[in-house]
C-alpha cells in the first residue's frame, strides 16, 4: 500500500462516522417534509432535529460510557437494566417522604456508579469474563428494580427532577447539554490525562500495561464505574422524560443501540482505541434513522429491516479489511 | 486448579443469585376436604397495572368462594406456562385458568388436560389449536369491538371530519391487530375521517412520546385526533402534544383503549377525551363458568366480556371506583 494510500483510508476512517450522519441527515432531509424545520416556541427551539438530540441523548450517554470500557478491552451489557435500576431508585426516592429531587439524582447515579463498580470487580477480582460478568448484572439488575418497585411503574411528580429531561437552558434541551459536557469531559480524559493513556494502553495489551505498571485493578473499576454512572443518569432521564420509572421496559435493547454506536463510531470492539465523538455521531445517525422512519410513518414491521441494511452499509464502509479497497477506488476517481 | 475451582464456585454462586425468583412451585394440597374445588392459573406475568388487576380478581374471587387456587407466574414465557399446566394435571386439579402468552404452540399440553378430563378456561386472550374441543371456553374482551367502539365514538365527536394518527401496539401482537382492523373498519365507512400516519410504539409511554413527536413534527398543525391502542401510549402522546404548545383534548383529540386508573386521571383533567375499558376483573365470570361446566351445564365458546367507553363526561364519577 503506498503512502497515500494509507493517508486516504486514515482520513476515510476518521471522518468516516461524521460522513454517515452527514449522509443520513441529508437523506432524511430530502426525503422527509419538514425534517429541517427548527422554530422558536416558548423559549426554546422546537422541531425533527431537536427530537432527535434529545431523544438521541439517552443512546449517547450510554455510547459515552461504553466507549471507555471497550477501549479498555471490555465490555458491558448490563447498561439497560442499570438505566431501569438506577430509574426506579430515583422514582423511589421521590415518591419516599423525602421528596428531594437532588437527592434522587444522587441515589441514582450513585446506583449506577455502583453497578458498574461491582462489574469491574467480578471482572477483575473473580476474573470472570467482562460478557458473563455484566449478562449475569443485565438480569440481576433488572431482576432487583422490578422486586424494589413490586413490578409496578412509579410515577412521580417533580417538576425539578423532571427538568432532567424537559428542561432547558438556552433554548437547548438540557440533556443535550449534559452529554455535550460530559463528552468533552470524557475527551479531556481519554486524550490528555495519564488515564486516559492507560486506559488504551490496558485495552490495547492487558500483559504489556501491568508491565508498564499501569493501575488495572484501579482503571477497570473506574471505567466501569464510569460507565454505570452514565447508564444511571441515562435511566433518570428516561424516567423524567415520561414522569414514571417503567421497570420492565425502560432501557431494554439500548445496551445493543450503545454497542453499534461505538463500533459505528470507529472504536474497535478488540479494544486499544477510544473515539468518543465518533460514538456519539454513530448514535445520532441511529436516532436519526429511528425518528425519520416515525416522522415518515413506515410501517412497523419494516423498521427493523431498514436500521440493520443501514448497519451493515455503515460498518462495510468502516471495516479495516474494506477500506484500503475502497481508498483504492476513491483515489482512482480522483486521479 | 485451585482458582479455578473458585472461579467456578462464584460463578455458581452468581447463577443462583441472579435466578434466585421463587419457582412458585405448587404442590399438591392432601389436606383439602374433598370437596372444595382446586383451580389452578397460569398467569403471563406482572408486566403491567392492567395484568396485575387481573391476577388480583382471580385470587380474590377464589378466596371469596373458598376455592383452592394454584397460581403460576410464567414471567413471561410460554415454557414456564407449558411445565405449569403439566404440573395442575398431575396435581389433578378441577380446572384449569390459563391467560396464555402467545397463540400457538398448546395443542400438546392442552390435549393431555382434556384426557385428564380437567376443563381448560383461557382468559383474556384465545390460542390457535388444530382441536377446538381441547379447552372449555374462552372468556375475552372483543378488540375488533373495543377498535370499532374508539372509531365511532371519533365519527360521533368530529361529524365525521378529523385528520388521525394512529399509535399501534406491539407489532404482531393480537390486540394490535385487532384493535387496529376493527378501527379501520368504521374508517372504511367515514371516508371524511383520515388516517394519515401509523407507527407502532410498543404499548409503552416513552415510545408513545417519542412516535407522537415524529408525527407532530411531519404533519404539524393538520392532526385533529390521536387514536392509541392502549392508556399508555395515549399519556406519552398526551405530553408530546403539550410540549408542542398545543392542548391535547382541545386542539387534538386523543381516544384510548384500557381504561386504566391513570387514564381517567388524565379525562377529569380534560387532556384525554375517551378511553374504552378494557375490564380485566375476570374473576366472577371465570368462576361461574367453572362452576357451571361443573354441574356439568354447556358453555359457549366464546364469552364476551362486555366493555364500555367512557368519556370526560362520566369520568369524574368513575375515577373513585377505579381498582387498577
Amino acid at each position: 500500500m503506498s503512502a497515500k494510500q494509507t493517508t486516504t483510508a486514515r482520513l476515510l476512517s476518521s471522518t468516516a462516522p461524521l460522513a454517515v450522519l452527514v449522509l443520513v441527515f441529508l437523506a432524511a432531509w430530502l426525503t422527509t417534509p419538514n425534517f429541517a424545520e427548527i422554530t422558536l416556541r416558548e423559549g426554546r427551539f422546537f422541531g425533527a432535529v431537536i427530537d432527535i438530540l434529545q431523544n438521541g441523548s439517552i443512546v449517547c450517554l450510554l455510547a459515552i460510557g461504553m466507549t471507555l470500557v471497550i477501549a479498555a478491552g471490555f465490555i458491558d451489557l448490563s447498561v439497560g437494566s442499570v438505566m431501569a435500576l438506577s430509574g426506579a431508585a430515583a422514582a423511589l426516592v421521590l415518591t419516599s417522604p423525602l421528596q428531594s429531587a437532588p437527592l434522587a439524582i444522587c441515589a441514582g447515579l450513585a446506583v449506577g456508579a455502583a453497578c458498574g463498580v461491582v462489574n469491574g470487580a467480578l471482572v477483575r477480582f473473580i476474573g470472570l469474563p467482562p460478557i458473563i460478568a455484566t449478562l449475569v448484572w443485565l438480569i440481576a439488575c433488572r431482576g432487583i428494580a422490578q422486586t424494589i418497585t413490586d413490578d409496578q411503574k412509579v410515577r412521580f411528580v417533580s417538576p425539578k427532577f423532571e427538568h432532567l429531561a424537559n428542561g432547558s437552558l438556552f433554548g437547548l434541551p438540557l440533556p443535550l447539554l449534559l452529554v455535550a459536557l460530559i463528552g468533552a469531559s470524557a475527551v479531556f480524559l481519554v486524550r490528555r490525562c495519564t488515564a486516559g493513556l492507560q486506559i488504551r494502553g490496558l485495552g490495547a495489551s492487558p500483559t504489556a500495561a501491568a508491565y508498564c505498571a499501569v493501575p488495572v485493578t484501579r482503571i477497570t473499576l473506574t471505567v466501569f464505574g464510569i460507565c454505570g454512572a452514565c447508564a444511571g443518569l441515562a435511566g433518570m432521564i428516561a424516567a423524567a422524560d415520561i414522569k414514571e420509572a417503567d421497570v420492565a421496559t425502560c432501557g431494554q435493547y439500548l445496551e445493543l443501540d450503545a454497542i453499534l454506536a461505538v463500533v459505528l463510531g470507529g472504536t474497535p470492539l478488540r479494544g486499544g482505541r477510544a473515539n468518543i465523538i465518533g460514538s456519539l455521531l454513530g448514535a445520532l445517525s441511529m436516532q436519526t434513522i429511528s425518528t425519520t422512519m416515525q416522522m415518515r410513518g413506515v410501517p412497523a414491521e419494516h423498521t427493523l429491516l431498514i436500521k440493520g441494511a443501514f448497519i451493515i452499509v455503515a460498518t462495510l464502509v468502516q471495516s479495516p479489511a474494506l477500506r484500503p479497497r475502497l481508498a483504492r477506488i476513491f483515489l482512482r476517481r480522483a486521479a | 486448579m485451585h482458582t479455578r475451582l473458585i472461579r467456578l464456585v462464584a460463578l455458581f454462586t452468581l447463577a443462583c443469585a441472579a435466578g434466585l425468583c421463587p419457582a412458585q412451585d405448587t404442590k399438591p394440597d392432601k389436606s383439602a376436604p374433598t370437596k372444595r374445588l382446586i383451580v389452578g392459573f397460569s398467569q403471563v406475568g406482572a408486566e403491567s397495572a392492567w395484568r396485575t388487576a387481573e391476577t388480583k380478581s382471580i385470587k380474590d374471587e377464589a378466596a371469596k368462594r373458598n376455592i383452592d387456587l394454584k397460581f403460576s407466574d410464567a414471567q413471561g414465557k410460554q415454557a414456564n406456562q407449558l411445565r405449569a399446566i403439566k404440573s395442575f394435571v398431575a396435581q389433578r386439579v378441577d380446572a384449569i385458568i390459563l391467560a396464555p402468552v402467545v397463540e400457538t404452540g398448546w395443542d400438546e399440553a392442552l390435549m393431555e388436560a382434556k384426557k385428564a378430563k380437567i376443563p381448560i378456561i383461557l382468559v383474556d386472550r384465545g390460542v390457535t389449536v388444530d382441536d377446538s374441543t381441547t379447552y372449555a371456553t374462552l372468556i375475552a374482551s372483543d378488540f375488533i369491538e373495543e377498535g370499532r367502539m374508539a372509531a365511532k365514538w371519533l365519527v360521533e365527536k368530529t361529524g365525521g371530519k378529523a385528520v388521525v394518527v394512529e399509535l399501534q401496539g406491539t407489532t404482531g401482537a393480537a390486540p394490535a391487530l385487532d384493535r387496529q382492523q376493527g378501527f379501520m373498519e368504521v374508517l372504511s365507512k367515514n371516508r371524511g375521517i383520515r388516517l394519515v400516519k401509523t407507527q407502532s410504539a410498543d404499548f409503552t409511554r416513552a415510545k408513545g412520546k417519542e412516535v407522537m413527536e415524529a408525527f407532530l413534527k411531519a404533519k404539524g398543525d393538520e392532526i385533529t385526533a390521536v387514536y392509541a391502542h392502549n392508556d399508555d401510549m395515549a399519556l406519552g402522546a398526551i405530553q408530546a402534544i403539550e410540549e408542542a404548545g398545543k392542548k391535547p383534548g382541545k386542539d387534538i383529540l386523543v381516544v384510548s383503549i384500557d381504561g386504566v386508573r391513570a387514564a381517567f386521571e388524565a379525562m377529569v383533567e380534560g387532556k384525554l377525551n375517551a378511553t374504552v375499558e378494557c375490564n380485566p376483573l375476570l374473576g366472577p365470570m371465570a368462576f361461574d363458568t367453572i362452576e357451571k361446566i361443573k354441574r356439568g351445564e354447556t358453555v359457549p365458546k366464546f364469552i364476551k366480556q362486555q366493555d364500555k367507553l367512557f368519556d370526560q363526561s362520566t369520568a369524574k364519577d368513575e375515577l373513585p371506583k377505579r381498582r387498577y
